[in-house]
């Protein structure tokens, strides 16, 4: 090869042509553009006229010129030029090739893979075999050698992980390494244990290279709670000039859509490895955080999750009246109080309050009885997912609450007064804690021989009872008993929570099962004797890049493990970081611990250490080409230019091609043009569709359907303007899928057997609609003569579609429903067929008839649904002029039905409007009555 | 033998059906423009000689006793003499350029400009035969006639092509005192024009020269080293720089259209320049006018 300067030419020889260049000039510059044939009647005219000048015959100089920089582009190109050519590197025999593989690799990976590839492919040029291993993945039997044009394939399939090399495994794959080779090793430049050893081993086989590059390295520690605040910590490496950093904390907003929710900033001061931040913020935002993480970082130590441990749940705190004032160490609370301060909010107050407030946890320390309204509110709470907990005592023992049938309130029946043990007038022994079962969510904590139960209430035995049952004495006894209440628990203490009556309280084991019971939150790392016994699974995981993502085919780990790895701070393959749910709680497994260092990498003097970038060697031969190939289009378009073939006739071909090729990016524009479109249209149709009332139908994708619909609805309309103070606007037609319903007080929706079933976001959009106080009138059009059952295609459809629809239990309509007299008094409902009956909301069975009126005090609502056949768009079905568009009937008694099918129509659209308003009419008279008083 | 007969046969037929194939179309496009003109003042309007009746007179003395109309004067005391509309039919020649310089068309959308001077020459003929007159064609191809058979020979006659470059008017076979009206591009050479027009100056003929021309002949759009040929191919002229040419050959266009246009007035005709891209109707509305003016 060749070199000028960093150009090197495979063929130099080929160079010499450019001489030839000059010659080419002289040639070109002689022969004129070729004429064009144009036939011309006109002719005649031009004889005898000369040509004012002969420029013409000579092709312009730019034009030459930009021949000859195609021809010599093409010589240069088919030289074989390159930049950068690479000197090779000597070296025989096979080449192991190490890549750290760690999460401080994931920000340059890229760059670490081309590297490879660099190297992969001197080493083929070479002839040498080659292995590559990443030190987080070990193969399990020893690196293989194979040619490395065959590595080179694999590439792509390389990629960093989140955890750092396991030294043990390190250390028994070094050993197992056989043969001579030299190894190029790809460096992190994070300082690892782990690293000599394995230096060590590698140099016994043969010669060493890193390859390393300096670079700043941050680190996210995980977030504490300390004070009210959140604190962050962040380190780096190496600790230079002052740096400032931010930080996010990222969490779903109330809408679950996930943003940053606050942002700080770490200041490392000049030579500081280490920087804090702080986050003060209210406890509703603060509970909200999922992860902090440093923006515009691509590594996973840049992110730290936050699980339960941030979390500050709020707890009410009740107890039964009459304190004894003074006497804080025998107040039902005052170890609840303990206990839960530093983990989470208390709250105070009176029950009808502290319900309001919502919070996670009720505590009834001593409380026998509710309020019946307080009861009720309470159990309204429970049944939506709060826990209430609660606490024997003295007044509970002496009510006789859950005597005789349970109380909703309360996890199991009592017996009457309870029992004491172990006490100045009783016999035995005090009682002491059994090991926890397997099913307790209490399993695995050990259980301290302190602990005593010297009275508390007793169970009434029950059927139910066991599975009731999360503690128990060793004498069996039920000590703590817990039940499901609609989403939320009751538990029940049968002990107290002051040291009245168990030791329990005092020790380390209530908080413990505070914990478990998710009243109060973990406030430091969890041991492994915390977690035994308890399986933790896998919910989210984080990738070496940073990225959260959701996973569900993990086998859940034992709490024994996961105690280990956050201890150690050092999550592996098969504990990889992220968030792990356990019962009642969860646990995030980081990246970094709160006690991990870094420090960048040294190694020893002999090591070759050469830096990660390396100059690419580029061919060149391709752009020159395609270089010559561009600059002959563009001849080509001069010289048409120049000719004349680009204007005057038969230049609309030539002009074609180019605009065609000119127009090809106004696809993009189109599409964001018709985005723009839609969004228009949505908001005509909103502001057409509440600027007043409008009828919608629904979009059966039938055209003829769809047009009846539609027609049937413009003359409903026109009806209700003529004869009622209804003045609807033109009605329009809805698309499920695209369009927003809520807009409409009404929808009418003719069945037809081959309409798709809505999406399950347009059902969502449907049962808002329908809870929202709208109406839709499914109309089959078949006559009703399938009774509603399946034997029209039509009927089955209506099922499938109603299938996923929130209605109420449906009924015939009663004669004496609403809807026969919201505006007209009518008896039948006839559309284009004269069907029987239309289905309805079923009426309260408990409605009754009151004397002297001629209908019962039906529903108080608005019917969700009106289900029918009698395909009354058709009866109502008129043109702008109009006209009746469908016949009905013959002669009179056809005008006849059509009028009732109007007056219908008006009842109808009157009763979504006015709702029961005819039906309260009942009491005009009593009313009047008063009235006149 | 029969066999060879039968395909002469058939061969003649399909000839003659494709030689007739344009000739509807010709016909129905030449009478839907000459639908376009409404008859309005071509009746003599003044009693005469003819075949129509115009009014009742008294009878004069000096007309013959033959003459009276009893019918009518049984109605009444005095006589009554029928007056027929004074009928004259007026002969009217035509030429239209059939050469290939005619056929250029400029554009696809356009018709060439032959099919343009055959629509409007026949459309012509087909007002002239409803107003009463004789159509004929130059050079005693067609002597003036009048009836709708003529009309079909007409076009016929109009439809064939000729091989020449360029065509030029005969002024043979023109009655005296008749009509004309000649219809050409007039780029070619302009002394036969001249030469028709003054013979027929001398016999008295009166009538219109339609100059038809493509826009493009009107535009000269052309740019670049060009060789420009006739339609037939029998002349040529290569330029280096066509567009240098345009001005000079738009002088030369205006000028031969001066040459035209003055020629017309001395001769007492009527001369106009129609574009194949403008409506023919207009066209059609000017050369019916023009022939009127002298009939």
């Amino acid at each position: 090869m060749w070199t000028l300067g960093p150009l090197g030419f495979a063929a130099p020889a080929l160079l010499l042509a450019l001489a030839a260049l000059p010659l080419l000039w002289l040639i070109l510059r002689a022969v004129p553009p070729a004429p064009i044939r144009r036939r011309f009647p006109g002719v005649a005219l031009l004889l005898g006229l000369t040509d004012d000048s002969v420029q013409s015959d000579r092709t312009p100089w730019w034009l030459l010129l930009l021949r000859m920089l195609a021809v010599a582009a093409v010589i240069i190109g088919l030289a074989g030029p390159v930049l950068n050519p690479q000197a090779a590197r000597d070296g025989t025999g096979p080449l192991l090739i190490l890549l750290d593989g760690t999460w401080s690799d994931a920000r340059d990976w890229p760059a670490r893979q081309d590297r490879v590839a660099s190297l992969l492919a001197e080493a083929g040029r070479a002839g040498r075999s080659a292995a590559l291993v990443t030190l987080t993945d070990l193969p399990p039997d020893g690196p293989q050698f194979v040619a490395a044009d065959a590595l080179a394939t694999r590439i792509p399939a390389l990629a960093p992980q989140a955890w750092e090399p396991d030294p043990d495994a390190l250390t028994t794959w070094a050993a197992a390494l056989g043969g001579d080779f030299d190894s190029f090793w790809l460096s992190d430049g994070l300082a690892r244990d782990s690293r000599e050893a394995l230096l060590a081993a590698l140099e016994r086989h043969g010669r060493v290279t890193v390859f390393q590059t300096p670079r700043q390295t941050y680190a996210l520690r995980p977030a504490r709670f300390d004070g009210g605040e959140v604190r962050v910590s962040a380190m780096r490496t190496p600790a230079g000039a002052p740096a400032e950093v931010q930080v996010a904390a990222i969490g779903p907003d109330p809408a679950g859509v996930e943003r940053q929710l606050a942002t700080a900033t770490l200041t490392f001061a000049a030579g500081a490895a280490e920087a804090e931040a702080a986050f003060d913020l209210p406890a509703e935002l603060r509970n909200r955080i999922a992860r902090f993480e440093l923006p515009g970082l691509r590594s996973a130590a840049a992110v730290t999750l936050a699980d339960d441990g941030l979390r500050r749940r709020e707890v009410a705190l009740v107890m039964g009246a009459g304190t004894r004032e003074g006497l804080a160490l025998l107040s039902p609370l005052h170890y609840l109080r303990e206990a839960l301060a530093p983990t989470a909010d208390l709250i105070d107050g009176t029950i009808s309050d502290i319900v309001l407030a919502n919070p996670d946890v009720i505590i009834l320390a001593d409380v026998a009885t509710l309020a019946a309204g307080e009861a009720e509110a309470v159990a309204q709470w429970v049944e939506n997912g709060g826990l209430l907990l609660r606490f024997a005592g003295p007044r509970l023992a002496a009510s006789d609450i859950g005597r005789m049938a349970e109380d909703p309130l309360l996890p199991v029946r009592l017996r009457a007064g309870g029992r004491d043990v172990g006490g100045a007038m009783s016999w035995g022994e005090p009682k002491t804690l059994a090991p926890f079962a397997e099913t307790s969510p209490f399993f695995g904590l050990p259980v301290p021989a302190d602990v005593t139960i010297a009275a508390q209430v007793m169970a009434q035995p029950d059927p139910t009872l066991a599975a009731r049952v999360i503690a128990q004495l060793d004498d069996g006894t039920p000590l703590v008993t817990r039940k499901a209440l609609g989403e939320g628990q009751v538990v029940l203490f049968h002990t107290t929570a002051n040291a009245e009556w168990t030791t329990l309280p005092l020790s380390g084991l209530f908080v413990a099962m505070l914990e478990r019971l998710a009243v109060s939150t973990r406030p430091a790392t969890p041991t492994a004797d915390d977690l035994s016994g308890t399986i933790w699974l896998a919910e989210d995981l984080l990738d070496a890049y940073g990225t959260l993502s959701e996973t569900d085919t993990m086998a859940g780990v034992t709490g024994e493990r996961l105690g280990e790895v956050l201890a150690a701070g050092r999550p592996g393959a098969d504990l990889p970081p992220g968030l792990y749910a356990g019962p009642d709680s969860r646990i995030a497994v980081n990246v970094i611990g709160a006690e991990t260092a870094l420090a960048p990498a040294a190694w020893p003097a002999r090591i070759a250490v050469e830096g990660l970038a390396a100059a690419r060697e580029m061919r060149l031969k391709g752009w020159l080409l395609g270089a010559a190939l561009s600059l002959l289009l563009i001849d080509i378009i001069a010289s048409l230019a120049l000719s004349g073939r680009l204007r005057g006739p038969r230049a609309d071909v030539a002009t074609l091609v180019l605009l065609g090729l000119l127009a090809l990016p106004q696809g993009v524009q189109a599409q964001e043009a018709q985005e723009t479109r839609d969004t228009a249209e949505a908001d005509a149709l909103a502001i057409q569709a509440t600027s007043t009332v409008v009828l919608a139908h629904v979009l059966t994708g039938n055209a003829q359907v769809d047009e009846v619909a539609l027609a049937g609805l413009y003359g409903l309309s026109t009806v209700l303007y003529q004869r009622s103070s209804i003045e609807p606007g033109n009605p329009v037609g809805v698309d499920l899928e695209r369009d927003d319903i809520s807009l409409f007080p009404f929808l009418y929706w003719p069945v037809t057997a081959d309409q798709p079933i809505p999406s399950r976001a347009a059902y969502a959009k449907l049962n808002r609609f329908l809870r929202g106080g709208g109406m839709i009138l499914f109309d089959t059009r078949d006559a009703d003569t399938a009774g509603f059952g399946a034997a029209t295609p039509e009927g089955r459809k209506l099922q499938a579609l109603a299938l996923g629809l929130d209605i109420p239990p449906l009924a015939p309509m009663p004669p004496d429903h609403i809807l026969t007299r919201a505006f007209y008094l009518l008896q039948d409902v006839p559309g284009r067929h004269a069907g029987r009956e239309i289905w309805v909301e079923a009426s309260a069975p408990d409605a009754e008839q009151a004397e002297g009126m001629p209908f019962r005090q039906l529903n108080d609502g608005v019917t969700p649904v009106v289900i029918g056949g009698n395909d009354w768009a058709a009866a109502w079905a008129m043109d702008a002029r109009g006209v009746r568009l469908v016949p009905v009937g013959r002669g009179a008694a056809g005008d006849r039905q059509r009028e009732l099918a109007f007056r219908f129509g008006v009842n109808l659209i009157m009763h979504v409007l006015t709702g029961n308003y005819k039906s309260d009419q009942v009491h005009v008279p009593a009313l009047l009555e008063r009235l006149g008083q | 033998m029969s066999e060879t007969r039968t395909i002469a046969a058939q061969t003649l037929r399909a000839g003659a059906e494709a030689l007739a194939a344009p000739l509807p179309a010709l016909l129905a496009g030449a009478e839907h423009l000459a639908n376009t003109v409404m008859f309005g003042e071509h009746g003599r309007r003044r009693a005469g000689l003819g075949d129509t009746f115009w009014q009742y007179r008294p009878a004069l003395p000096s007309d013959d006793v033959r003459s009276i109309d009893w019918r009518r004067s049984g109605r009444a005391d005095s006589a009554f003499v029928q007056d027929k509309e004074w009928q004259i039919a007026q002969s009217v020649i035509l030429w239209v350029d059939q050469s290939a310089a005619m056929g250029f068309a400029s554009a696809p959308a356009l018709p060439s400009k032959s099919a343009r001077a055959r629509t409007l020459g026949l459309a012509t003929a087909i007002l002239l035969l409803r107003g009463g007159e004789r159509v004929g064609l130059t050079g005693l191809r067609l002597p003036p006639r009048r009836g709708a058979a003529h009309l079909e020979h007409l076009a016929e006659l109009l439809s064939q092509d000729e091989a020449a470059d360029y065509g030029s008017p005969e002024a043979q076979g023109m009655l005296p005192h008749s009509r004309a009206l000649f219809i050409s591009d007039y780029l070619g050479d302009i002394a036969p024009v001249e030469a028709a027009l003054t013979r027929a100056a001398d016999r008295g003929v009166r009538g219109a020269l339609l100059q038809i021309l493509d826009p493009q002949e009107e535009a000269f759009p052309f740019d670049g080293r060009t060789i420009f040929e006739s339609m037939a191919g029998s002349l040529r002229h290569e330029t280096l720089m066509a567009r240098d040419l345009r001005d000079r050959y738009l002088d030369r266009l205006a000028a031969r259209k001066d040459h035209l246009a003055s020629l017309a007035r001395m001769t007492g005709w009527q001369f106009h320049c129609h574009h194949t891209d403008a409506s023919p109707t207009a066209a059609l509305q000017w050369t019916f006018r023009a022939l009127e003016r002298h009939i």
